[in-house]
């Protein structure tokens, strides 16, 4: 049991898309089964598995019910690599990316040297709305393409390029994502502190 | 069966609640049909006090009487370091968790809490006629990982087997859906005696989900308290020329006296102090508006974290159906107006926001014991969990808001030839760098069979159970054998200490009941006469013939009762006493009342002119 995917707990076939509403009266379900609240008078065994299992299908919805989550749940599973969530060390940024971003880079050696000007703060804030607005390009390219990953799946086509394509987008949205924290931090306008792992 | 009980360990106040057999929870009063008990520990030479007994000793034994001990809980020296001199009682200085010394021993947090556990655990006891065995207790949410185990220590030493921790703003909206069926989205903004959570939750056909929680474990009406304490003692050295910041009797007046003014401040525009000390009287009138001005930037930093759980659940403050106040700091009007202007509606607090965390541990209770089967939980763990990695940077492995419970697994592998021990190191926090964060504690993975570097595989599973609490199991694959795990928790107890401490309560244990309530007579005799002797010297001018001998005649069998081991003598003696001086008292009322107002006319005179 313990070795079940998120999408064979929840009784769902590998697909992108999923119903938000019925994912979660599921979810609801599924704790009403195995939560450890109902399991406190069982032998020690009985809430030891009632603990794991609970545990399952919480990491199981909080990777399902998230749409850029689910992608990378997803390519993790089609390729046989034991997942975890979460950022892990700074993923490589694309090439492209890489290089376009040398500017910013430097403008925030500087901000962390100590320097900036209002000018150099209302450039960085607008590079970092522009960065967020092609962060948001790519997840809906991510999710406009979803459709296509089912439909393959239904089909029984070969899914491998478009695999491919996914891993791509998610790399470049999580650069795209330091870069923003990493500006959110340099200005010093978000509140939060910083945090070395997001919510999708 | 007998009941779990639900208490709610408060820095304040306590309380210990149960379900009645209609399903109704209740909270259990004691036999004066106070519900509060004061979180207050008094380690007097007579023997210990808690309660109300004990916080009559706050001025009196200052340096023995131990209050707000849940700000202590799971924490470290250098972390209450900067707090010291607010806390007459002395703390340890150590490497490693707080110990407090009082009656020439020391003591831990856990074991000052567990005092007030107790005497939680007779009371219901008493009331229910059965032995309470299990209880669940409520925490902040913000709490981590040393103070959650810290307050399951407490229990253990108390006696109870805590088979829950729950977070305090999630039992507040158990009892209140419990009462009003509340369904939608739910800010519950819960700031106490010491300590402030922000939960959001969505509430849907008996499924109350967190989806974010937030809060700073030190940030709450002691604050609050502590900012009107520095006020006044300003005040005090520009109109009397004395500074009293060093004299722990004095500080405890002023600290009383603020905490009251506060409280009326919540309900009228301007409150008057009068506070005797050594050689002056300190008088001055306090506006809502002047206390208002002290706290306005605590209260402030209660916003950042309510911002951020709306951002972590993934909502802006529109979408929030109702905001629910908790905790008694939320009576506070400046606290009510801010979170109306935050969530740009009117917050609610239908039920006793002193009760209400009580009560939602008394369901959550019930829901244990089977009573309840159509209400489920489903919390989060408040902070993020991971491991140090190379160059002190950490590695989150369960990110803060995961629904809990909640696993992680990691392999880990020797870097040097025939090693036979993996260390990690374990943190909670958001921050980058393992400094930064909250350490845990450390784990020695042992007997690792010696095999070439990078060889063995050991898969280490860190498990955050429903309490919030890390379960930390590891298996090395190669052989499937179970790794033994020495765990070295950096604030807290070891097993072998709680153990003793378990141990040592039983044998302090002694006739425990009848013992402590005799102490509590003979303390409360001894406050009695104290205060009928002062009064005598002062308000002698008073008396009417006769009336001052027989004070003094019942003052005398007061003292020779006290002396002796007749609890309910005791008792009567004070009765006696309070009955011979009830003339005399309400005579020296009048006449301090006159003065008062005598007083403030004048003030207003001067202001006039």
């Amino acid at each position: 049991m313990a070795t079940d995917d998120y999408f064979t707990v929840f009784g769902l076939p590998r697909k992108l898309a999923v119903d938000e509403e019925a994912l979660r009266r599921r979810f609801y379900e599924l704790s009403r089964a195995h939560h450890p609240d109902f399991h406190q008078g069982a032998s020690e065994a009985a809430q030891a598995a009632a603990l794991a299992r609970s545990a399952l299908v919480n990491r199981a919805y909080r990777a399902l019910r998230d749409p850029i989550a689910r992608v990378e749940y997803l390519i993790a599973l089609e390729e046989g690599r034991d997942t975890r969530e979460g950022a892990e060390a700074r993923p490589k940024a694309p090439r492209d990316l890489l290089e376009e971003m040398l500017e910013v880079q430097e403008a925030l050696e500087e901000a962390r040297s100590g320097g900036l000007d209002e000018g150099a703060r209302e450039r960085l804030r607008a590079e970092r709305e522009r960065l967020a607005a092609r962060k948001r390009a790519e997840e809906e390219a991510l999710s406009g393409r979803a459709g296509e990953w089912d439909a393959a799946l239904d089909a029984g086509g070969d899914r491998t390029a478009l695999l491919g394509w996914f891993k791509e987008r998610l790399a470049t949205r999580a650069y795209l994502r330091t870069v923003i924290d990493d500006l959110n931090e340099a200005l010093g306008e978000e509140q939060d502190q910083h945090v070395s792992h997001r919510r999708h | 069966m007998s009941h779990i009980v639900g208490i709610d360990l408060g820095t304040t106040n306590s309380l210990v609640g149960y379900v009645d057999g209609h399903g109704v929870p209740r909270v259990i009063p004691d036999g004066e049909g106070h519900a509060l008990l004061p979180s207050v520990v008094a380690y007097t030479h007579a023997g210990v006090l808690v309660g109300e007994a004990a916080r009559r000793q706050l001025a009196r034994q200052p340096t023995r009487t131990v209050y707000s001990v849940k700000r202590l809980m799971g924490r470290g020296f250098a972390d209450v370091e900067g707090e010291l001199e607010h806390l007459p009682f002395e703390v340890v200085p150590a490497a490693e968790i707080v110990r407090i010394r009082v009656d020439g021993r020391e003591v831990t947090p856990p074991e000052v809490s567990a005092q007030i556990l107790r005497a939680l655990k007779q009371r219901a006891e008493a009331a229910l006629g059965e032995k309470i065995e299990q209880a669940v207790v409520t925490v902040p949410a913000y709490f981590n990982d040393s103070q959650r185990q810290a307050t399951k220590d407490a229990g253990r030493i108390a006696g109870l087997d805590v088979v829950r921790i729950v977070n305090e703003p999630t039992a507040a909206s158990l009892a209140y859906g419990l009462q009003r069926r509340a369904q939608g989205l739910i800010a519950v903004f819960d700031l106490g005696g010491g300590t402030f959570d922000i939960s959001i939750l969505r509430v849907k056909d008996g499924v109350f989900e967190v989806l974010a929680t937030n809060g700073n474990t030190h940030l709450g009406g002691d604050d609050f308290d502590q900012s009107l304490v520095a006020w006044l003692l300003e005040d005090i050295r520009a109109q009397h020329g004395v500074d009293l910041a060093r004299d722990p009797e004095a500080r405890q007046e002023l600290r009383l006296a603020a905490e009251a003014a506060k409280c009326r401040l919540s309900f009228e525009e301007r409150t008057h102090l009068a506070i005797p000390f050594e050689g002056f009287v300190y008088r001055r009138d306090v506006t809502r508006a002047e206390v208002e001005a002290r706290i306005a930037p605590l209260v402030e930093a209660t916003l950042g974290p309510c911002r951020m759980a709306l951002k972590d659940a993934g909502l802006t403050r529109e979408q929030i159906d109702d905001v629910v106040l908790v905790g008694g700091s939320t009576r506070v009007p400046l606290v009510r107006r801010r979170v109306e202007e935050l969530f740009g509606r009117m917050p609610h607090s239908q039920l006793n926001p002193d009760e209400v965390v009580a009560l939602g541990a008394a369901v959550q209770a019930h829901i244990l014991a089977g009573g309840i089967t159509d209400m489920l939980l489903l919390d989060v763990t408040p902070l993020s969990l991971g491991i140090e990695t190379l160059g002190g940077i950490v590695s989150v492995l369960i990110p803060r808001n995961t629904t809990i419970p909640t696993m992680a697994k990691e392999q880990f592998t020797t870097s040097v030839d025939g090693q036979t021990v993996v260390d990690m190191h374990v943190l909670q926090g958001e921050r980058e760098l393992a400094r930064d964060n909250r350490s845990l504690a450390r784990f020695d993975l042992r007997g690792i069979d010696p095999m070439p570097a990078g060889m063995p595989k050991i898969e280490v599973t860190f498990l955050i159970d429903a309490n919030g609490i890390l379960q930390v199991h590891a298996k090395e694959l190669r052989t499937g054998k179970e790794a033994t795990i020495e765990v070295r928790p950096t604030y807290g107890l070891t097993e072998a200490e709680v153990e003793r401490m378990v141990e040592e309560s039983f044998e302090h244990a002694e006739a425990d009941v009848s013992a402590r309530l005799l102490i509590e007579a003979r303390t409360e005799a001894e406050t009695v006469a104290n205060h009928v002797e002062r009064a005598l010297t002062q308000g002698a001018h008073l008396a009417e013939p006769g009336e001052l001998e027989r004070i003094r005649a019942a003052l005398a069998a007061l003292r020779a009762a006290q002396a002796g081991e007749d609890r309910a003598l005791i008792h009567e003696r004070i009765t006696d006493v309070n009955k011979a001086t009830e003339r005399m008292a309400e005579a020296m009322m009048d006449a301090a009342l006159k003065g008062a107002l005598g007083s403030r006319r004048a003030d207003r005179i001067l202001e006039s002119s």
